[in-house]
């Protein structure tokens, strides 16, 4: 016996698009089971996870904080994935995005203008495509997987900042707590509106990175050479576009944009650099793009579904007293229904049993 | 035996209103075939005929949708190839799948389910290789071994299981006219030995020469069945395309002008460790020639294309030159705007993308040669959309693409269309210098005259053409010179009024010039 794909002949349109709702409901019925098997009542628990988080004015800013980075980073992954192009370190450019971005607020404390909170967001964009560059340059000059690198990279970025913020960078009058100084009111992203949307501004500058690469991916000819690339490097070199220019490109938008999500989130949300900036927001991404059909619209969407597992699972863990993995293992679930679900659009599987059987009424 | 209801008594497989449905799509409609003890039974058709899924279901590869497969009187059910195989059905594929890196024994080995020594395997595969008259070295290296060395150990695996019925897919479209004859021979043991053989072809002449009865299949049904002996070729193409096939005018060609492409003594060593290199290869094509290079499959074809092309350019300019510019080391865009255009050998994902839309697949072709109309928007490059549908309509309807839809998507194309649209895109920009890899591989009658016919025209209006082809019937037809390439090294070019199949069969075999019999066409 052996279990073969087979490349279904005409794909549902109408399964395409409802692909990704699909998704959503097995990980609630995977998600209730869990919560069942962990002696929890599994309606209640999904509700509290998933639903109550949406009623308080204050998750729901907490909710668009975390959607910032989440759509950000995904945003600029879709991009790389839709150019076959794996960048599995957007966790790392980001890191060295915050980093970078950190380098003003630390060694120019006191310097007060209106110039610094462009001049640091800038810097975490070009630290974190300057990061992105490595695995593009291990990739184009000798051929090294993508994936790998760049997912090692992830580490030595996470180290560095952890031994930057113990060591050199740390704030002498933190009383134990590792860290820079608290940044100064100029080096902090303003929320969108005082006091009434107190999220801050990475939710917009993720809403027009989105909107700019729906548009480039949507209408440009850049868009069509990722696409094409993507689908064929034959084809491509064909067109006359460059496979290797592309890696540069690919890697470099999503690094960036992967760094300016860590300086968002240091300036923005912490208001210091320390040693965990992160919830894992580098590789969620991942999820999100996938779930958002790397389309940068369907992003912004998937972007708050996967913020929403966040606020649910720190909800979770006071109001049923369940583990903060539990958000780990919801967003696991998500990705993998995700790709089975996009996977069974395309094939169906057969089952080969490699016996003789009689032929019994096949000519009805 | 049940086969009282059987129309065909005593046949040793019959296959009866065999369907094959693909979604809504019948790529099989009813089939009936019946295939007798030792008869070397055609199965002709064009390409999407339903030839490739009828035997596919034969070999238990797919499953049909409805109908009935009785072989030698019981009905059966093919689940898989080595059902297939226990059965005695051998299949001979097109595409070989063999392991490059392992010797001819060793690959054997790997298709039989029992542990067999290897020494055994390879003592059994000479003895039968001699038997059959198909020499073969056991020990040999898959890699150091041609297309048709190849083909062999394909056959002499299948030949170990000693099938009664042997499918063979479009054997020789990678043969030279010398290594077909002796194709030919070893199926005429076989079927001396009363086993059946099951030939796919497109190539009618073949197909009368050594079938003894033919099926003929049309959009999944079949349409006729016959002794090919007493049809004539004229009536076999009726039968597989429904209508006359045109053949090509090209009675007053045009005359001949400048030197519009020209390599010089270029070598290119191979890229990977299965490709060829190129050695010292020289060609010149004036405006209104159209220079055809013949050759076996593999012997440097797709490597030249790659160099001429430009997607892999060379190490010096003045390697290469289109309209007088020494153009080697720039890249396709370079080439395509002096004027060139170019048509490689595979059609997805190197000529055409299929999960994208005809308009996009333009786009692919000539998003530079024709900027200033399909871009806008400056430094931005948006694709105009509306432009790209208008030309994209335009090419359609010049070259007859048949396709469902305004726009569809490129895979959804039938290989003859979508090749007629990948020449038609290329024609539409009236190129002064066109290189074309197989222009009408596995493509069906009707569209490769027509665009064969395209070629010929586009001559005559005084531009070069350069055709690469494996098909001496199609180089016949469309050259004015003729060149052969063989492992990677090319021939100086003949008139082709000048050569006939034996010559060319010659320099296939390596012989790299016939000056012992005629003076080369150009002195240059």
């Amino acid at each position: 016996m052996r279990i073969e794909l087979e490349r279904r002949a005409d794909v549902s349109k109408l399964l395409g698009i409802l692909s990704p709702l699909l998704a959503l409901l097995l990980t609630l019925i995977a998600g209730g089971i869990m919560f069942m098997l962990l002696g929890k009542a599994p309606l209640d628990s999904i509700y509290a996870l998933l639903v109550e988080p949406l009623f308080d004015p204050w998750s729901l800013n907490e909710l668009a904080k975390k959607a910032a980075p989440l759509i950000l980073i995904a945003v600029g992954l879709s991009v790389c994935y839709r150019s076959t192009n794996w960048n599995i370190g957007a966790e790392g450019q980001y890191s060295v995005g915050a980093i970078v971005g950190s380098i003003i607020p630390v060694y120019f404390y006191d310097w007060q203008s209106p110039m610094v909170l462009p001049l640091m967001l800038v810097m975490g964009a070009l630290g974190g495509a300057a990061f992105a560059t490595i695995p593009a340059l291990l990739k184009t000059h000798f051929n090294t997987n993508e994936i790998l690198t760049s997912l090692m990279l992830t580490y030595i970025a996470q180290l560095f900042l952890d031994w930057l913020t113990r060591g050199p960078w740390r704030n002498p009058d933190g009383h134990g707590f590792y860290g820079t100084r608290d940044f100064t009111p100029d080096q902090v992203l303003p929320p969108i509106w005082d006091d009434i949307i107190t999220a801050h501004w990475g939710l917009i500058f993720a809403v027009v990175a989105a909107i700019l690469i729906w548009f480039m991916m949507r209408f440009t000819l850049r868009g069509f050479e990722v696409v094409v690339l993507g689908q064929s490097e034959r084809a491509g070199r064909f067109a006359g576009f460059s496979p290797r220019k592309m890696v540069w490109f690919s890697f470099i938008l999503s690094g960036a944009l992967a760094g300016l999500a860590g300086i968002s989130e240091v300036s923005g949300s912490i208001g210091h650099l320390q040693p965990d900036i992160s919830p894992s927001y580098g590789f969620t991404a991942i999820i999100v793009a996938f779930l958002g059909r790397l389309n940068p619209l369907g992003i912004i969407a998937s972007g708050f579904v996967l913020a929403l597992t966040y606020i649910g699972g720190e909800a979770a863990q006071l109001s049923i007293g369940v583990s903060d993995k539990v958000t780990r293992v919801f967003q696991g679930f998500l990705l993998f229904f995700v790709l089975s679900c996009d996977t069974m659009i395309y094939y169906k599987v057969r089952i080969v049993w490699s016996r003789l059987r009689a032929k019994t009424g096949a000519t009805s | 035996m049940s086969s009282s209801d059987a129309p065909l008594d005593g046949a040793l497989l019959s296959v009866r209103k065999l369907t094959k449905l693909f979604g809504s799509f019948a790529a099989c409609n009813e089939i009936d075939i019946g295939i007798q003890p030792g008869e070397i039974h055609a199965l002709l058709g064009e390409n999407g005929a339903g030839k490739s899924t009828l035997v596919k279901m034969l070999f238990g590869v797919l499953e049909p949708t409805a109908g009935e497969i009785v072989w030698q009187g019981q009905p059966v059910s093919i689940v898989s190839p080595g059902e297939a195989r226990r059965l005695g059905i051998g299949m001979v594929f097109q595409h070989f799948s063999l392991f490059e890196a392992l010797t001819v024994a060793e690959n054997i080995a790997l298709s039989l389910d029992d542990k067999i020594p290897i020494a055994k395997i390879a003592e059994e595969a000479a003895a039968l290789s001699i038997a059959y008259g198909l020499p073969l070295d056991p020990y040999a290296h898959v890699a150091d071994l041609s297309v048709g060395e190849r083909q062999r150990i394909e056959i002499v695996r299948t030949l170990l299981q000693n099938p009664k019925l042997i499918i063979l897919d479009e054997p020789t479209s990678v043969l030279t006219p010398q290594e077909a004859d002796k194709l030919f021979e070893t199926l005429f043991k076989l079927r001396a030995e009363g086993r059946s053989v099951l030939y796919i072809s497109h190539r009618l002449e073949e197909v009368q020469r050594i079938c003894d009865r033919a099926t003929v299949l049309r959009h999944g049904r079949v349409t006729g069945a016959c002794d090919p002996k007493q049809e004539t070729t004229g009536s076999l193409a009726r039968m597989m395309v429904g209508s006359d096939v045109a053949s090509i005018k090209h009675d007053d060609r045009g005359e001949r002008g400048e030197i519009q492409l020209e390599i010089a003594g270029l070598s290119v060593p191979a890229r990977t460790p299965f490709a060829v290199s190129l050695k010292d290869v020289s060609l010149r094509v004036r405006a209104g020639e159209v220079l055809a290079i013949a050759g076996v499959a593999g012997n440097g074809q797709g490597e030249l294309f790659d160099v001429v092309s430009g997607e892999f350019p060379v190490a010096s300019d003045d390697l290469i030159f289109i309209r007088g510019e020494a153009v080697g080391t720039k890249g396709i865009t370079a080439r395509r705007l002096l004027g060139a255009g170019f048509v490689p050998e595979e059609r997805h994902g190197h000529a055409a993308v299929t999960t994208l839309r005809l308009s996009d697949n333009l786009v692919l072709a000539r998003s530079q040669s024709d900027r200033k109309a399909f871009l806008g928007g400056g430094l931005l490059q948006i694709i105009r959309r509306a432009t790209v549908k208008a030309a994209t309509k335009r090419i359609s309807e010049a070259m007859d693409v048949r396709k469902s839809g305004e726009d569809p998507l490129a895979g959804s194309l039938s290989g003859g269309n979508l090749q007629k649209f990948i020449v038609g895109r290329e024609l539409d920009r009236q190129p002064d210098v066109l290189v074309v890899n197989q222009p009408t591989w596995g493509v069906d009658a009707g569209a490769a005259s027509r665009i064969r016919q395209a070629l010929v025209d586009l001559a005559r209006a005084g531009s070069a053409v350069l055709v690469i082809s494996q098909d001496l019937d199609e180089i016949f037809e469309v050259a004015t010179d003729i060149a052969v390439i063989s492992e990677g090294r090319l021939s100086v070019s003949y008139p082709a009024d000048e050569m006939n199949r034996e010559r060319i069969g010659l320099l296939m075999g390596g012989t790299h010039g016939l000056s012992s019999e005629a003076e080369p066409a150009h002195a240059h």
